[in-house]
């Protein structure tokens, strides 16, 4: 038998670097290894003995595409120990600030990411060389939710206004009124979207995903939620490490994230979607009943669509928090003056999925212990069963195709490699 | 090396958020224009069309922390004619430059399982620390206009115009109230360098620092105030250890609160 190597070097049009190994045996897919070489940052061991005040910005800086999910759910978890609780106008705010985030990031891989990929080139830029308007949509789409976290985070990479109990200033009512105008052109723009993602032809697959996802009694879920599954999960995110558990495998470095007993597991916009579609909003779900998904979606090409979906909620949710926003009488709650110290945990629904944050806190505010679980590393284990089957699928392709196949099935989880990955090679050893 | 007709640009990463090559992407209204102006031929984050070099412009993000992305970077000194560091992992060691005052052996400890899977070295350093750099651009993150600037420079062959004043300086060109004067709100404005537009002062709340020290930084001056306004030393010590770490001025401050105040200031090494 003769054994073909394929090197691929890096996977393109994600968010960091890594790399894949794929061994097959005749007919046969042996081992598929995602294979993680981002040089480890260590955040969770130089956290200790740094004030919990200062974890929103510290953690913002795992993740320059999201750092408003770091800084969402690293002041939730310290809120919880603290005992203290946001609410009203401020968590609207925060809702409206994660919106942005929401917006900025699925527009970034919808356009310059993923499309490329459907439409056949290699980038946004040579796409934009044939269709011109469509990348300036994208951009413009784009541009709205970095204005949102422009005027309620300060800047859109690393935001400087969030702080454990709120934030440090309010929006003015001038600033609100011209995001108001924004998000009104953006929600056009973001149906524009459903209806482009829903033209596009996708390959006919569907995986048997269990999919992981916060549950909101009344809103579509961002900040908060009962951490619910496909497979009957249904817990207070504090007890997410009692059912989920990280595994270190020795060709990455990446913690692989497993369900106990169950194995991988996947979790973002798919898993969102599936587990709270009756929660969309109005336009939100219209779009999505007109681009023709379904209760359930499991195909995860179609993941383009359903953000997508995303979007116009985020653009509509963010309307319909300003129009109701009346300021409150500070920009933030004040902490406790006494802890005896404790633990705290929480989860959020970062673009990309669930990301977990617990922290346990002395009595002087200083953290002793902090552990994060970004959505990649949740999302790895089953991005290498996909990838198994997509191999399985394609066995007859020359490496260079299977190569393609293969990134393009990565490319469908938007994987945040900066959270979890660095350097994505592709080796493909056939025997 | 020669300069191609049309400018060949390279965007490289090493340990970072990616949140300094995302700027490029940030710049919606210019983004288009930039890659009228550049070929964009090696920008993986971005493109899945990847030309081999020379470059004539590498931008430089992330910290240097295995002996791998050290050879990487060579090779990209190697066939790169101009090359930027962007951003505060590249100019100074970035956040993960923590670990150069810790154990980072105990720090894979703290984060993994099995330790000896990890392939690191045991301190982030910038860019510059292992191939020369023909300029920096500070900030975590950058200021995507202040990229613009330095991208447009280069295009048009003069020296970028970037500002090294203080954050002070261009929060009272603002207008902005100070917030150490008004609130005895601590804030690192005075020994910090600008970039940000002064931003968190004009957000009610003091600089943090994360452009790093400006070029004459007056620390010891700026920590007597620091304490005054009720902070004590290891929170002294935190403020210059945060993005920005490895910057000898903010190391130094930092280490110098770290010092017990009963010993006296000696030379000896």
């Amino acid at each position: 038998m003769t054994e073909r190597t394929i090197a691929v070097d890096y996977l393109a049009r994600v968010e960091g670097e890594g790399a894949l190994k794929v061994r097959i045996d005749g007919r046969t897919v042996r081992d598929v290894e995602l294979r993680i070489f981002e040089p480890p940052r260590f955040f969770e061991a130089f956290l200790r003995g740094r004030a919990c005040t200062e974890a929103p910005d510290i953690t913002a800086r795992i993740c320059g595409i999201c750092p408003v999910a770091y800084q969402m759910s690293s002041c939730h978890a310290i809120e919880r120990a603290l005992g203290v609780r946001v609410d009203g106008a401020l968590r609207d705010l925060r809702r409206v600030l994660y919106c942005g985030e929401w917006i900025e990031s699925h527009a970034l891989h919808i356009y310059l990411l993923h499309a490329p990929d459907f439409l056949g080139y290699p980038d946004a830029i040579r796409l934009a060389k044939d269709h011109p308007e469509l990348v300036r949509q994208g951009l413009a789409l784009k541009k709205a939710g970095n204005d949102l976290l422009n005027v309620l985070g300060g800047r859109e990479i690393h935001p400087i206004n969030v702080r454990v109990g709120g934030f440090y200033r309010l929006p003015t009512d001038e600033e609100l009124a011209r995001l108001t105008t924004t998000l009104r052109e953006a929600v056009d723009l973001a149906e524009a979207t459903v209806r482009l993602t829903a033209g596009l032809s996708f390959p006919d697959v569907e995986e048997p995903y269990e999919f992981v996802a916060l549950r909101h009694p009344e809103e579509y879920p961002m900040n908060e939620g009962r951490l619910v599954s496909s497979a009957g999960v249904d817990l207070d995110p504090a007890d997410f490490e009692r059912e989920f558990v990280e595994e270190q495998v020795p060709y990455s470095h990446a913690l692989q994230c497993v369900h106990r007993g169950a194995g991988s597991y996947h979790v973002g916009p798919l898993a969102r979607y599936n587990l709270n579609a009756d929660r969309l909003t109005p336009r939100a779900a219209a779009a999505a009943r007109a681009a023709g998904l379904g209760r359930e979606v499991r195909n995860p090409y179609r993941s383009i669509v359903v953000r997508a979906v995303e979007v116009v909620l985020a653009c509509e949710e963010a309307l319909r928090l300003l129009e109701r926003y009346r300021a409150p009488a500070a920009a933030s709650v004040p902490l406790p003056e006494r802890f005896a110290g404790g633990d705290g945990a929480a989860i959020t629904e970062a673009p990309r999925g669930i990301l977990y944050h617990r922290y346990r806190l002395a009595p002087d505010l200083l953290i002793e212990e902090a552990k994060i679980v970004p959505p990649t590393s949740q999302n790895q284990k089953r991005i290498e069963d996909d990838l198994r089957h997509v191999v399985e699928r394609s066995l007859d392709l020359d490496d260079a195709a299977l190569a393609t196949a293969c990134e393009k099935a990565v490319r469908n989880y938007d994987p945040c490699i900066s959270c979890a990955t660095h350097f994505l090679r592709l080796d493909i050893a056939r025997s | 090396m020669p300069r191609s007709p049309k400018p060949r640009l390279g965007v490289f990463k090493f340990a970072s958020c990616d949140g300094c090559q995302l700027s490029l992407l940030d710049c919606e209204d210019e983004l288009l224009a930039v890659a009228g102006a550049v070929e964009i031929a090696n920008f993986r984050e971005a493109s899945s069309a990847v030309a081999d070099g020379p470059y004539d412009l590498a931008l430089v993000e992330g910290s240097l922390t295995t002996e791998h992305d050290i050879a990487l970077a060579k090779e990209i000194r190697e066939s790169s004619r101009f090359v930027v560091a962007i951003g505060a992992c590249a100019t100074a060691g970035g956040i993960q430059a923590l670990r150069n005052f810790g154990d980072v052996a105990a720090f894979a400890r703290a984060v993994y399982a099995r330790p000896e899977y990890i392939a690191t070295l045991g301190t982030s350093v910038p860019i510059s620390a292992h191939i020369a750099v023909d300029y920096e651009l500070r900030g975590c993150p950058i200021n995507k206009l202040q990229l613009l600037e330095v991208i447009s420079a280069y295009l048009a062959e003069r020296a970028p115009n970037v500002p090294s004043e203080s954050v002070c300086v261009e929060c009272k060109r603002r207008g902005t109230v100070c917030v150490v004067v008004a609130r005895g709100v601590p804030c690192l404005g005075p020994v910090t360098h600008t970039g940000c537009g002064a931003l968190c002062p004009s957000y009610a709340r003091g600089c943090y620092g994360c452009y790093g020290p400006q070029d004459s930084p007056n620390t010891p001056a700026l920590v007597r105030r620091l304490e005054q306004l009720g902070m004590a030393p290891p929170e002294v010590v935190r403020v210059f250890r945060t993005f920005n770490a490895g910057a000898p001025a903010f190391r130094a401050a930092g280490d110098a609160a770290e010092r017990p105040r009963a010993a006296p200031e000696t030379a000896t090494p």
